[in-house]
This record gives structure tokens, sequence and C-alpha cells, in this order.
């Protein structure tokens, strides 16, 4: 079967300095894959290279078996694949509504279109509904994002990632900067979401990672040392070494 | 990119449900609008009133344009007056073209070709201009006006060189009988016109790439990620305004059977900002609000003061430090307090404020005018008429009176304005709360 | 023809000089804040027209050191009251803000000293030719203008690689947010920027006054230029603000030296002319007459090109 993501050795250079140093890793379509390692491993790096945000210094980077290496963001998109920032990135001045809705036009064909008016549009309106009532959002539907609480925020996070219904999503740290109970409501929230679609995130919550993940990578200096199941990467001795090692707090 | 709070001066996109009270209620406002626009030169029966309201309904239509670049797509244009400008004059070529034995083109569609011609020429500049937002887009703008405005005195054949493009509007041929000889029956043309305009305007912000705009506006880079390339909906919205600044060119031309390079110069570039800015561009009806005072000032003080320009671009600076938010922000301020049913315990306070202000203003237009006097005429003339009294303003007394004015009033504003402010922030809260 | 050329270059020098004086301070007002300048010609205007009524009453020696020390204080105040209210509100409040600026001063230049043009001259004892090129007089005057803008260069240049404010400075150009960590006050550190920048273009307004001309649409006639250079240069880099001074000023006073349309150029190559048609303006559009459109043309290019400008590594 064609992997969902595919990076064959991706590197990646910032002014001279290597942060990501040849990484192959084949993402199965279908799966909740984890990408874990200490800071500055480049893990929200090796987010911007296949989300088109930066461009690589060498390699290739496949969808669903398609070449997009050097696409731009929205090309790739278009292609289903959608993220979400580590550090919340909305329509500020939108409504809550708003935002949804502009994150489903380009999915439901409507393009540049200056000929039909939004709110006439049925099925826009249908799916932005039902990613509100998902994200429990429903009743701050006329807010200004700007003015929503932290927690809110990085739940109209996620929904815009998805709201576009691309099958294959990325996650940067979607529970960072959250108390224990907004964090189980997010990886609720998570589960739901991404129900049979190929989920990639980054996290930096062990528990959130064993709990959510079916198959883990670490990255550890801009290179994979490993790529299992969590069983054998919690008996891992490299990771063990590399990773666990270290206190959670400061990873 | 973190995402701020809103700053209170934001327009808050809310958008309505498609339910039929809200259509109902939205055709309501347009339908006034054209009832007002038909009665107005019935109202006002002042014979000078129809030139300005012309001159103003020319400049809604330019100003809504405008804001479809600053205040919905985030881009600060210096060079808008070129897509108006350009749009005029191919508009007064067209007309010149057209009568009898040669193009039929009759008036009613005239302002449609100024509008194809401003696309034409956005779509063109517009082409590289909008890969980026921010600073390179006003550096870009601002060069794109200097080069047009250079190449006005280049380019004698298209431009007319210093006397301009004269045209004649009862040249064309007649549609459905309608002809357009008085100020008048321009009247009507260009309240149609500027109906439609506002119409399309409004619609074009509630399509998608409408809505994208404000999403590309708010951030390029979100945007792109969830489809959108954001420098497709800045050209796409960049055309549109381009096409809308046009017909208010082709507007112009009709009016005023003539168009110089000053029309699309960048002082005209910039009085769009002024007017655009100075109404709120936060809000649709922002741009409507400011070109109608703006223009109502400029035809009024031109005729009381040499010295308007200078009252104008204090009034802009005041905008822009004290009220960012412009007109249709500062109303829209006030309606929760309306919607309390509070808004008549602002009365007093407000009262009070403009009255001091009032005084403030009376002695700094005071000072001003004195100034322009001693200034600008020969030092045999002594008196000048001021605020209906005859000044001598070539003594101590009348500067040391509005002086003392100025600072008094000053000083009240100093007193009264916390006050008023503190009755607004308790007008303003919900009802229920302490 | 090399002397012509060597005069046409010694007037380039004098103008791109002056435009230096101009561009720096609007480069580094940028650099450090982030905001285009849009009021910076007027108070070059605002030099000319203080050194034009201090000169008639005290005299141009005076002047040349008051009048931008009050231009100066004019600009930091500008920046204390003005600019920092509506810094809250982004950068594109900042630069309609200065725009709102630029037209006020404007205004109340022509209210105060009138719409004609002032007859501020330069000081007789610079009325003197310095030397001759090809029949050409140089004044003593522009000798004068660019020994200032030369020791005004050679003294930026001292402040930023000698001083620690220039370090602070310099620091504060590239990373604002740290400096202020190191515990710089950089509100007051960008008051005194924008109010030397000021002076600076002060300065400039005072010594080009005669030269140019004192009338109220002078900071219109240089303010646009003055973008066009520090944006070629590179928003930021004074070694860009100053190579695109150069440049502009050199680009522009031989262009306009020169005569030559595409038509008599296409003539001169044995090519054939077409002269009717729409485009008959455009054959006979000469050199000089194009001159004024060059740095906008090159503005625009440069943007499409590289919108770091030549030297610059930041977009906005």
């Amino acid at each position: 079967m064609t992997p969902a993501i595919e990076l064959v050795d991706v590197h990646k250079d910032f002014g001279g300095t290597p942060i990501i140093r040849g990484v192959s890793l084949a993402i199965e379509a279908g799966t909740r894959q984890a990408l874990i390692g200490p800071n500055g491993a480049g893990k929200s790096t090796l987010f911007n290279l296949i989300t088109g945000k930066h461009a690589v210094s060498r390699g290739r980077i496949r969808l669903k078996g398609e070449d997009i290496t050097g696409l731009r963001p929205y090309a790739i998109n278009r292609r289903g694949l959608s993220r979400s920032f580590q550090v919340t990135n909305i329509f500020p001045w939108l409504s809550v509504l708003e935002n949804v809705r502009c994150s489903v036009l380009w999915a439901l064909g409507y393009r540049y279109s200056f000929w039909q008016r939004v709110e006439r549009a049925r099925d826009v309106q249908e799916r932005a509904d039902a990613v509100l009532e998902q994200l429990n959002l429903t009743a701050r539907r006329h807010v200004p994002a700007g003015v929503l609480s932290y927690a809110e925020q990085r739940a109209l996070e996620i929904g815009i990632t998805i709201a576009g219904g691309a099958d294959v999503i990325l996650l940067d740290e979607p529970t960072s900067g959250m108390s224990r109970s907004e964090t189980e409501q997010v990886v609720q929230l998570i589960r739901e979401v991404t129900a049979g679609k190929t989920l990639v995130m980054v996290e930096h919550d062990m528990s959130v990672v064993f709990d959510l993940a079916d198959r883990i990578a670490v990255l550890v200096y801009g290179e994979v040392i490993a790529h299992d199941t969590p069983e054998r990467i919690r008996a891992s001795a490299a990771v063990q070494e590399a990773y666990l090692g270290v206190p959670q707090t400061t990873g | 990119m973190s995402a701020p709070a809103p700053a209170t001066t934001r327009h808050v996109e809310v958008a309505a449900t498609a339910s039929w009270t809200h259509r109902l209620r939205r055709l309501g406002v347009w339908l006034a609008a054209g009832a007002l626009l038909l009665a107005l030169p019935h109202v006002v029966r002042n014979p000078v009133a129809v030139p300005v309201m012309n001159q103003m309904g020319i400049a809604v239509v330019f100003a809504l344009s405008y804001n479809m670049l600053l205040g919905q797509g985030g881009m600060l244009s210096f060079g808008h007056a070129v897509y108006f400008g350009l749009g005029g004059f191919i508009a007064a070529h067209v007309l010149n073209l057209a009568g009898p034995g040669g193009l039929y083109l009759p008036v009613p569609v005239l302002p449609l070709v100024g509008g194809l011609g401003g696309l034409l020429f956005a779509a063109l500049f517009g082409s590289f201009s909008t890969r980026r937002a921010g600073t390179v887009f006003a550096m870009i703008s601002l060069g794109v006006g200097e080069l047009i405005a250079a190449s006005s005195l280049i380019f004698d054949g298209f431009f007319g060189g210093e006397e301009g493009v004269t045209t004649n509007r009862t040249r064309a041929p007649l549609l459905l009988g309608l002809e357009f000889t008085t100020d008048r029956q321009v009247y009507y043309l260009i309240a149609g016109w500027a109906l439609v305009a506002a119409a399309l305007m409004y619609s074009f912000s509630r399509t998608p790439v409408g809505r994208m705009a404000n999403a590309v506006r708010d951030n390029a880079e979100r945007a792109e990620f969830v489809g959108y390339s954001a420098r497709w909906v800045r050209f796409v919205s960049f055309c549109a305004a381009g096409f809308f600044a046009g017909v208010a060119g082709g507007l112009f031309a009709i009016n005023y059977e003539i168009l110089t390079a000053e029309n699309l110069g960048l002082n005209a570039s910039g009085a769009v900002l002024l007017m655009t800015y100075i109404g709120g561009i936060g809000y649709f009806v922002g741009p409507i609000l400011g070109a109608v005072v703006f223009t109502f000032l400029q035809s009024m003080l031109s005729d009381y003061t040499g010295i308007w320009l200078l009252y104008l671009g204090i009034m802009f600076l005041a905008t822009v430090l004290f009220v960012p938010a412009g007109l249709a922000g500062l109303i829209a301020m006030h309606l929760p307090a309306w919607r309390a049913g509070r808004l008549r315990t602002l009365a007093a306070p407000y009262a009070l404020t403009a009255l001091v202000a009032l005084v403030t203003a009376a002695g700094v237009i005071g000072l001003l005018e004195l100034v322009h006097f001693v200034v600008s005429t020969s030092p045999s003339r002594t008196t000048m008429r001021l605020f209906w009294m005859t000044v001598p303003a070539r003594t101590l007394a009348p500067w040391l009176g509005f002086a003392a004015a100025a600072a008094a009033g000053a000083l009240g504003v100093r007193w009264a304005a916390p006050r008023a402010a503190a009755a607004f922030a308790a007008a303003s809260r919900p009802p229920g709360a302490p | 023809m090399l002397e012509l050329a060597l005069f046409s270059l010694l007037n380039g020098l004098v103008f791109g000089m002056l435009l230096f004086m101009l561009s720096s301070g609007l480069t580094l007002i940028f650099g450090m804040m982030g905001v285009l300048n849009f009021a910076h010609a007027s108070f070059y205007m605002l030099g000319a027209y203080f050194a034009y009524t201090l000169g008639a009453s005290v005299d141009f020696w005076p002047a040349l050191l008051l009048a931008p020390l009050l231009v100066g204080g004019l600009g930091a105040l500008v920046e204390r009251f003005g600019l920092r209210r509506v810094h809250r509100f982004g950068h594109v409040a900042e630069l309609i803000f200065t725009f709102g600026v630029a037209i006020l001063v404007e205004e109340v230049v022509q209210l105060v000293w009138g719409r004609p043009a002032k007859s501020y001259e330069a000081p007789a004892v610079l009325d003197f030719a310095l030397f001759r090129l090809a029949d050409n007089a140089f004044p003593a005057y522009k000798g004068f203008m660019l020994l200032v803008a030369v020791g005004i260069f050679l003294f930026l240049f001292g402040v930023f690689t000698r001083t620690r404010a220039g370090l602070i400075i310099q620091a504060s150009l590239t990373h604002p947010g740290m400096v202020a960590m190191l515990g710089h006050n950089v509100p007051r550190v960008f008051m005194v920027v924008f109010g030397v920048g000021s002076a600076l273009a002060g300065l400039a307004g005072v010594i080009a006054g005669p030269v140019l001309g004192t009338f109220p649409g002078m900071a219109q006639v240089l303010g646009s230029i003055v973008f066009v250079v520090v944006v070629i240069g590179g928003l930021g880099s004074l070694t860009g603000a100053f190579i695109a001074s150069l440049a502009i000023g050199v680009i522009q006073t031989s262009a306009v030296a020169l005569d030559l349309s595409l038509g008599t150029t296409a003539a001169s190559l044995g090519l054939p002319v077409d002269g009717g048609g729409a485009l008959q303006d455009l054959w006979r559009v000469t050199i000089a007459q194009v001159a004024p459109m060059l740095p906008y043309l090159l503005l625009v290019l440069v943007l499409i090109v590289r919108p770091t400008g030549l030297f610059g590594t930041r977009e906005t």
C-alpha cells in the first residue's frame, strides 16, 4: 500500500547549519503517527518541510505517492494534507464561524468565486455547523476568534485544520500549554475528528503520545533514530538513552 | 504568528445567517437607500446642492472601492487614483468617439467602460504588486502612482497635456430617450450607479473570495494552509477595486466632462485614503460616511476659507490619533448603549464636552485664520471678517482673545472628556451587569 | 565632452550625498521601528524654512546649527506624542499617521510662509565659483554642501562603529526585543533616533534650500525619491542607503542632461522610425523627459525582483 506520507533522505540547512540531516520516513495511511524528540530536534522544521512552509535543501517528499517537493502550501493542502500550528494561528478578527467557513471553502469547490454568496451556500453552512458542534464552540460562533480563551483557540486551531476534510492531518503540539482536564478533552476531540484518517502529530506530553499513537518516530538532532510501535519504542535502548532519560518537563 | 486579541477598533465580521427575515431586512436597507437617493434632490432645494451631491456620489464609489483594498484586504495603497484616473480618461476618449456616425454608446453605459479600463490596468499592475502585502505593497503602489503621474506629463496624446482631455456628454446617442444636459439629470445617473456599485461591492465582500480577502488580511499564512493562494486572493480583490475605481472615474468623466493629470496623481490617491480612513475602514458604511463628510467639508470649507486643506489635515490626524475606527466606528461604539436604551444618559455629558470642544475649535480656527490673514494679505488691509465679526487682525486683542478661548476650551475638554467617557462606559454596560 | 561628464558626475555626487543625509535617517527609523516615515521629507522642508527665517534675523551660520536642532526637537515630539500612540494599532496605522503629518506640515508651511517660493539664498561668503570645467562654473556653495554631507557621513560612520550608542542602535536594528531585554529603554532609543533622523533631514533642508528651492512642494518633490533610495538600498541598511543615494543622484542628474530620444537613437542606428500611430509620443520622448520616471521604475523593478532591496535582509 502507498504510504500517506513518504520522506526520502530529506535534508534542511538554515544558513549552513544542518537542522534535518537525512530523514527517511514512511507513514502508513490510516495510522496515528507521533513524532517525538527533545527540543531542537527538528520536529516542527520537519512539519514545515512536509507542508511546504519551507523548501527542503535536499531529498523528496511524497504525499499519497505523489511528489509534492517544492509545492506551495496551498497546493499541498489541495492534495488533501492539512496542518495545525504550535503557536495558535487563526484569523483573529473573523468570527469563530467565519474561521471555520473560510477553512471549508476551497475543499467544497468554491475556489475564487465572486458570483456566489457564502451565507447562501448550504453545504458550507452545514459543514461549518457540524465542525462547530464537534469543537463545542456553537455558542461562541459569533465571537471574534481573537477573544476566545486559550483552550478555545486551540480547539479552533484543530477545527480549522480538519474542517476542509483533508485525509492527512498534521497536528503540531495540540495540547501545549493546557491543563490536565483540557488535555483530556483535546485528546478526545482529536480521536473523533481524525477517525479513519492519517494523523501525524508532534507532542511533548508522553501520556498523550502513548495514549493516541499507533506508531512513534523519535527524532534526535535531525535524524530519526527509531520508528516503531509504542511498546517497542518504550523498550528501545537507543530511545531510553537519547530521550526518555531526560525529565519530561524539559521536553 | 500568534493571534493577538483584536483591537477594539476593528470590525467584527459577524455573518448573518441566511434566514429570510435577515434577507428581507437587508433588502429593506437597500430599498430605503434608493428611496432616499430619489427623494434627495426634491428635499434639498439649494441649487448648488446638486453638483455637490454628484461629487459625493462619485466619491462614495471611489472610497468604497478603496476600502476593498485597505479595510477588507489589508492592502494600503498610495496609488489608487491611478485606476480612477485611467478609467476616467478611457471613458472620456470613448465618449469622444461616440455620437452620430460614430460609436453607439449611450451615456449610462459609459461608467462600465471606465470600469473595464480600471480593471485592465489593475490586472496589469496587480499582477506583480499583490505578491506581498504590508510595506512592500504600499511602496509598489506609490511607485506605480508616481510612474503614471510622471508619464501623464509625457504622453500628451492620451492625457491631453496640461489642459487634459475634454469631452461632451450631450453628443452621445440617447438610450430610451434619456437626456443628460442638466446637473439634476446627471444626479440620477450617478445615484443609480452609486447604488448599484455599492450593492455589488457589498455582495463581493460576502462571496468566497471576499471572505477570503478578510482571512488573508488577518493571517495570510494560515489562508495558504486552508488551500488559498494569498496572492491570488489579493489579486482578485485588487482587480475588483480597480474596476469600481474605474466606474467612479467614468462617472467623473460624465459629470465634469474633463479629466486632467491631477485626477490620477498622488494628491488624488491621498484624498481617497483620507476620506476612507475618516469614515472608518472596518465597516462597509465607513467609506460612504467618509466620502459624504469629506466632500461636504471640502465644498463648504473652500467657500469660507483658503486654508480648508489644513483643517482637513487636522481632522485626519485627529481621527488617526483618537478615533482610529473612524466615524462608522464611533457610531458602532454606541450600539450597546442604544440597545440598552441608555443613549439619553449620554446627552448631557456629551453636550458639555461638545460645547467646550467647540470653544477650543473656535479659538484655534480664529488663530489660524488670523495667521492666514496676516501672512497672505497686504499690510494695508487691517480688518477681516471672522465668525460674523469684523476683527482688527493687526492688533493684539483678537489674538489674545482667541488664544484665551483655545486655552480655556482645552482646559474644559480635559475636565469634561473623562466624564463623558465614564458616562459612555456606564451606558455601554450590558443590562443586568452592576 | 569628458569634462562635461565629470561636471555632471560632480553634480550627481552633490545630489546623491544630499539624498544620503535624508535617507540615512529614514532607513534608521525604519530599521528600528518598522515605520516608513512619510513625514521625513517634511522635516527636510521645515529645516529649509526655519533656516530661511532664522537666517533673516540672525545669520546663515547660527541657523545652520539651530534649524536642525529645532527640527530634531519637533521630530522627537512627533514620535513621543503621535507615533507612540498609534503604534498599538499596527504598522498600517503608523504609516497613515506619518502620511497625515506630511499633509499637515505642508499646509502649515503654506499657512505660515505662504504659497510662493522663498528667496532663501546661500551666504554671500560662498557666492563664488570654486573652479570651472568646460565653461561651467562649480559654485563654492555646492562644494560646501558636499563637505557637510561627507562630514555627516563620517560622523555617522564613527558613531556606529566606535560608540556604545551606535552599538545599541545597530543591535536594535536586528534584535529590538533582545535589546529591550538587556535593559535598554527601547522607546527612548526610538525617540532619540527619530529626533536625530529628523534633525539630519532638517540639516539637509538647510543646506539644500538655497540650491533646490524653498517652496511648499519641496517635501513632496524629494520625499518620494528618498523613499525610492531607502527601498532600493534595502530597508534598514545604511550601506544600501549610501550606495543607492549616490546611484540615484548620478543617474538622475546625468539623465537630465541627455537630450536623446528613442526616435533619434533608432534613426542614428539606421532603423526605420514609424512617425505616426498611437505610440508616436513614445518615439519623441527624450531621456531627459524620462528622467523623473527612472527612480520609480527602478523602485518597482527592485521590489518585484528583490523585495528586501539590494542590501536589506527584511521585508517589512
